[in-house]
């Protein structure tokens, strides 16, 4: 993964190198070989630069007047005014929905991990009739998309009477997240050496007590990442509670506020305001993304990598 | 310790159980079911058999959504992967030939992943409603507003049909990347050390090396990529219904079929043609994924 981890030099390659049928002597490979990794720097700058300054400045126009938003793009605001962050704070609600996000994922994401290592535990480690059947009902769903279950599961929400309400929502994120947590929790558990288990078992701990107090634990690894992945999946969830939690603003979570606020922003011209509100959206999220960056890389991409 | 065993199974697969099948399966079968019907919702569904599958293919709206997706299915995965294989080479190649022989990565690696990762955590909708901005037509757009500077008329990034589809699809893209760089960096250095030193001291080339060497060993991540995107490609409900002017507009000219399908519910409750969509939906996306892995089927090379 890393450059730096790269060996020392091994002396007796150095020969082999000159003799090989380079592009003619030393000097000007060299000279190539600098001029490669210039603009090697210069394409992957340009793409910092692609990523960063579109983030950069929404954050500038949230200091910004209305008139000078609409203004030149590429001028800093006259004075730097604070006031759309505190019209932001109060008129949109935004910290509302902040707590909303908090509430509903951390336990959603409880849940999901809860249910989902339970039920891979028992797929991976215990044969019994029925298993594959189970393992499959789960894994199908990775293949399905969303948007074909949308009206039986509208209606579904519904007719249990949790439409508009947080239960509805967790137990529609922790449902939906199931395939994939199951999926990659069962290779996980089955990777797992059985002899801990099996000496347990000996001393006389029961299943329950083994899953929890062994297994669970020694599962960590597979666990965090599959957490990470679940966290952010469900923070940036759109479409469910769109459909779940529409009519109740008061249950809104950010991304659905956010789209909300970003039209309603037109109506009452207050543009600084939804630039102060989209930077709130965003700035938690990076902070927590830098200091956590190796382990969201590596939980994001943990069901690719395999 | 084999007593008890069949209570603790279903103890722990009932509740994962009962809800999968509660939200998720029984939502996906019966779907197939009300996709032969016309039902508003409230009364009683009508039988109509492939009456709405009929209708489907003479719906403006829906065989554009279909023609955008085939667009998007071939651009999306390409040019992320495209872009992403040429950072994540440049990140572990990049630096040139070592004093071993052996290739290096470019200084700040580290730096540029973190940096290119960052669009992948923060949410789609947030990203659409960011970019409407971005995109803005006048002077005060970003982009515009640096193209204003070198003197080109401002472009109607989302205004102008011909153009609203790619610049929705360049947003995708533009979060897209970096993933797929910290994917394919984490692949490319599971490649033994040796393989590269072997072909540098045979004296290939920085690029012989990258199309003889990296490419095929990355093959199996490659390939996973490319199912994933095409996945996106089938989706892309929040980026369009956000980000583009009148929900899949101008003119139909950037609807997607899952747009179509929430419109049918909410706006016209219109379920049973809803469903039958979400049924032409769900057989695109398993040809596809069936057929990227037929035809990309290669040999495993392991190391």
């Amino acid at each position: 993964m890393k450059t730096k981890t790269e060996p020392p030099a091994r002396p007796e390659a150095v020969p082999t190198v000159r003799k090989a049928p380079a592009r003619g002597g030393r000097r000007p490979a060299a000279v190539a070989s600098g001029v490669f990794s210039g603009l090697s720097h210069a394409a992957l700058a340009v793409w910092a630069l692609l990523v960063i300054v579109p983030l950069v400045w929404t954050f500038v126009a949230a200091f910004k007047t209305n008139a000078e938003i609409f203004g030149d793009a590429w001028t800093l605001p006259e004075t730097w005014h604070f006031d759309a962050w505190g019209r932001a704070w109060r008129d949109t609600n935004i910290g509302r929905y902040l707590l909303n996000s908090v509430f509903v994922v951390s336990l959603s994401t409880f849940f999901t991990m809860l249910f989902g290592a339970m039920a891979a535990y028992v797929i991976a480690r215990y044969e019994f009739r029925g298993n594959r059947v189970v393992y499959f009902m789960f894994v199908s769903g990775m293949m399905f998309p969303v948007f074909l279950a949308l009206v039986p599961l509208f209606k579904v929400v519904q007719n249990l009477g949790v439409h508009n309400t947080y239960l509805g929502l967790i137990l529609v994120y922790v449902a939906y997240s199931l395939p994939f947590t199951v999926f990659f929790l069962t290779a996980f558990f089955r990777t797992l050496p059985t002899s801990v288990a099996e000496a347990a078992f000996i001393d006389g701990a029961g299943h329950v007590r083994t899953f929890f107090q062994i297994m669970m634990p020694m599962a960590r690894p597979g666990l965090v990442s599959i957490t990470i992945f679940n966290v952010i999946g469900q923070w940036n969830q759109y479409l469910l509670p769109i459909i779940i939690v529409p009519a109740d603003q008061d249950k809104w979570v950010l991304p659905q506020a956010i789209a909300t606020i970003s039209t309603t922003a037109g109506y009452r011209q207050d543009w600084p305001a939804l630039m102060a509100a989209l930077s709130m959206a965003i700035i938690p999220v990076l902070i927590i993304y830098v200091i956590f960056q190796r382990q969201i890389q590596s939980g994001l991409t943990a069901g690719a990598v395999k | 310790m084999r007593q008890g065993r069949y209570p603790f199974i279903i103890g722990f697969l009932a509740i994962p159980v009962v809800l999968y099948a509660v939200f998720v399966i029984g939502p996906y079968l019966q779907a197939f079911q009300i996709a032969l019907t016309e039902w508003n919702g409230y009364k009683a569904p009508e039988y109509v058999g492939l009456e709405n599958f009929r209708e489907l293919f003479q719906d403006e709206a829906f065989t554009a959504a279909l023609r955008h997706h085939l667009w998007i299915l071939i651009t999306l995965p390409l040019a992320t992967l495209v872009i992403a294989l040429f950072f994540s080479f440049l990140l572990n190649v990049g630096g040139g030939a070592g004093k071993s022989g052996t290739m290096r990565g470019v200084k700040f690696s580290g730096f540029y992943k973190v940096v290119f990762f960052l669009p992948q955590v923060l949410a789609v909708a947030i990203l659409g409603v960011l970019f409407q901005s971005v995109y803005r037509p006048t002077e005060s757009g970003m982009i515009n507003g640096l193209l204003a500077k070198v003197g080109i008329a401002p472009v109607q990034f989302l205004n102008d049909p011909k153009i609203a589809l790619w610049s929705i699809i360049g947003v995708v893209v533009w979060q897209s990347v970096g993933f797929y760089v910290v994917l394919f960096s984490a692949g490319m250095s599971a490649i033994p050390k040796d393989v590269f030193e072997a072909a540098a001291i045979d004296g290939a080339g920085r690029f012989t090396l990258f199309f003889r060497v990296t490419l095929p060993l990355l093959w199996d991540t490659l390939q996973v990529g490319w199912i994933y995107l095409g996945i996106a490609a089938f989706d892309m409900f929040a980026i369009v219904q956000i980000l583009s002017v009148d929900q899949g507009g101008p003119d139909n000219s950037t609807t997607v079929v899952a747009l179509e399908i929430y419109r049918r519910v909410f706006r016209y409750s219109d379920l049973g043609y809803a469903s039958a969509m979400g049924v032409v939906l769900f057989f695109m996306t398993l040809t596809f994924a069936v057929l990227t892995l037929r035809v990309t089927r290669r040999e495993r090379i392991e190391f």
